[in-house]
């Protein structure tokens, strides 16, 4: 990727940032209820995107070659577990982090 | 600035509801700049990248953007999808933020998830500019992920050991944000359908191109199971 289209992509990101944060205030005023569909999706949507967002780091795993994608299988059940027993986010992204370093480091080489 | 004027008295009462974030925007920040860093790019581009988007799950998805061809389309829909939620904060701010002059455009430029939960929940007190109050609020968090991640971005050069694997720091973000969901919801019916949606379209569709497949399925299924999931409620 060029250095244009690095900022290019970039200043995508930025607009498509801005447009969700400004569009409520451009589009609605208080009086005006919110379509009752718009108001279901914004409570809806959150579960089924961050599914996405972690198929998404996932989608280069390959199950068959390679390590099978165990360390990440390993790793991603520390987290639930830390985060079901502590629920303290930090703790929980930390320690399958550091984990996940050992293993494709030390492990599974 | 008086710290007894208007200003000051707002910045002294934000200050304290902002110390969470402090210390989580520290740590996801730090590790945000030294992830950008060892995948070969400058504190810059943290610096810039958290003053212009300041939203921490777009701007890790973006380092690996910037590393994979160039995708304006897929870019800006996944962005949008990404940012979607900042809708709804809006909407539930639109009273709140009213008649706030020209502070206003700042406010909503910086409103990410942390700023919208103190702002949305906060009972300013009654002798404390509404409009200052929320204003600091705002700037405080943007700062610590600004300062955060351009200082990962700058220290990424100092790590002597070796970083092979850092990148799963985002899975398990995203892994522990989804759990966070998860647990929130009586049933687990809009969870399931993103799960399914995305690993049916990746398998179909390939790494490259299943992004945008999958939002479609996901709005699909959201429209279509809009009565059964209302009834299940439970909705975070």
């Amino acid at each position: 990727m060029s250095i244009y289209e690095q900022i290019i992509t970039i200043a995508l990101c930025a607009s498509a940032t801005m447009l969700t944060r400004f569009l409520p205030f451009m589009v609605f005023n208080s009086k005006l209820k919110t379509p009752a569909y718009v108001e279901y999706l914004g409570k809806a949507l959150p579960s089924p995107t961050f599914a996405l967002l972690v198929i998404y780091c996932l989608k280069d795993v390959s199950i068959l070659t390679g390590t099978h994608g165990i360390p990440e299988l390993i790793a991603i059940a520390v987290v639930i577990g830390l985060h079901l027993w502590k629920r303290q986010m930090f703790l929980s992204i930390a320690g399958g982090t550091i984990l996940y370093m050992v293993l494709i480091q030390f492990v599974f080489v | 600035m008086s710290f007894n004027g208007v200003k000051g008295k707002a910045l002294k009462a934000a200050f304290p509801y902002t110390i969470p974030i402090f210390t989580g925007f520290w740590f996801l920040g730090m590790v945000y700049g030294i992830y950008m860093n060892v995948s070969g790019f400058s504190f810059l581009y943290p610096l810039f990248m958290s003053m212009v988007i300041f939203g921490g799950s777009l701007e890790f998805v973006n380092v690996s953007m910037l590393m994979a061809p160039f995708a304006p389309v897929q870019t800006f829909v996944m962005a949008l999808m990404i940012q979607a939620r900042h809708l709804f904060y809006g909407l539930s701010m639109l009273d709140k933020y009213k008649n706030m002059g020209i502070k206003k455009l700042y406010l909503i430029f910086a409103l990410c998830d942390e700023t919208f939960s103190i702002n949305c929940t906060v009972d300013v007190p009654k002798d404390v500019n509404k409009g200052w109050f929320f204003f600091f609020v705002s700037l405080l968090n943007q700062c610590y992920w600004v300062i955060g991640s351009t200082m990962g971005g700058l220290l990424g050069n100092l790590v002597n050991f070796k970083t092979n694997g850092i990148e799963f720091v985002m899975t398990a973000m995203f892994v522990v944000i989804f759990l966070e969901q998860w647990l929130k919801e009586k049933k687990h019916y809009t969870a399931i359908i993103g799960l399914v949606s995305s690993i049916v379209c990746l398998v179909l569709f390939g790494s490259q191109n299943f992004i945008i497949p999958t939002m479609i399925l996901i709005l699909g299924f959201l429209t279509i199971l809009r009565g059964p999931i209302t009834k299940a409620g439970g909705l975070a």
